[in-house]
């Protein structure tokens, strides 16, 4: 079964119909999406400014992550589930959003420099958790992770546009 | 000039018409405003969750609320061009709306609430002031901020 057959299936389920037909329930969904983003962005971006060397230059790096980072999670958390509910509630037409397809590209992208920064440079945090301003490949990390979350923004609120420009 | 006419010149003076006519500033300038957003609730979680006990640790709260400051400053003034831009589009719309009053009003107080009190229990030093008060001035603050935040939402349904 192809991944567009399977798309058509979830949207035609009676609870995706119900979610997507139900006025209040999508926009309160909708609404605690858009709003987390001050919590799961907005973490994610102090710590990334930690490694850039741009705030709290006098807090160690770790502890700015071990304090800061589970509040970024649990963001991330909510993320997950009002977006796969917000998916749910439309499927196909989040599978033909070129937007979504780039909002799920960068978001991968983002995690996997999380993975990859915990199994590399972070590991030696003991070398560089004091440094004001840390090592470039660290800093390398905190840019890339800014990046790819403005683009998730970005791609996100333009999801809302397709039909408009394209359509 | 009564505020609606105001609201009126705004948004039918020729700029103003040229930039709703254009299907892509609208969506950027609300994409903008969406990353300014997350800087203040960065900035905002640093200080309100060292206030409640939950933040980083090893500096004093002053020294934590000072750096973060720094940050909500720059956010503020993203939030504030773009948002007015994002006013200016649909000045008379937002006029009648009751949730962008709302806002206008929690961003206003929670403004004023941050640099008079809220700064002054963050930048005391620890034990100058008692950790309830502490609390319940980031609680206070958490509040505003999130009355703004979904004012700001309401505003943008259909």
């Amino acid at each position: 079964m192809s991944l567009l057959r399977v798309v058509e299936w979830l949207g035609n389920t009676s609870w995706s119909i119900e979610l997507h037909e139900s006025r209040y329930v999508f926009l309160l969904v909708l609404m605690i999406h858009v709003l987390t983003i001050s919590v799961f962005v907005g973490t994610a971006a102090m710590i990334d400014l930690r490694l850039l060397g741009k705030t709290m230059t006098r807090v160690p790096v770790s502890q700015v992550v071990a304090r800061l980072l589970p509040w970024s999670e649990l963001g991330f958390a909510v993320m997950i589930v009002t977006g796969t509910l917000l998916f749910y509630a439309a499927p196909l037409n989040r599978y033909e959003n070129i937007f979504f397809r780039v909002k799920m590209g960068a978001l991968a992208l983002a995690v996997l420099n999380v993975w990859w920064f915990r199994r590399t440079a972070y590991r030696r945090v003991h070398e560089w958790d004091l440094d004001p301003v840390p090592p470039r490949r660290v800093r390398m990390v905190g840019a890339l992770s800014l990046i790819l979350l403005a683009l998730i923004i970005t791609a996100g609120r333009m999801m809302a546009y397709q039909d408009y420009w394209f359509g | 000039m009564s505020l609606l006419e105001f609201c009126r010149w705004l948004q039918y003076s020729g700029p103003l018409h040229a930039m709703r006519q254009s299907p892509i500033f609208f969506p950027i300038v609300a994409t903008i405003h969406l990353m300014g957003l997350a800087l203040i609730g960065g900035a905002v979680l640093v200080i309100d969750l060292r206030l409640l006990g939950f933040g980083v640790q090893s500096q004093p709260i002053a020294a934590v609320a000072h750096d973060a400051e720094r940050w909500l400053v720059r956010g503020l003034a993203v939030m504030i061009t773009t948002g007015i831009l994002l006013f200016m589009c649909f000045a008379t719309k937002y006029y009648y709306l009751t949730f962008f009053w709302v806002k206008m009003a929690a961003l206003v107080a929670v403004i004023l609430f941050t640099w008079s009190v809220h700064r002054r229990v963050a930048m005391a030093g620890d034990a100058e002031v008692r950790p309830v008060w502490r609390k319940l001035v980031a609680l206070v603050s958490l509040l505003l901020w999130t009355t703004v935040a979904v004012g700001g939402r309401y505003i943008g349904f259909p």
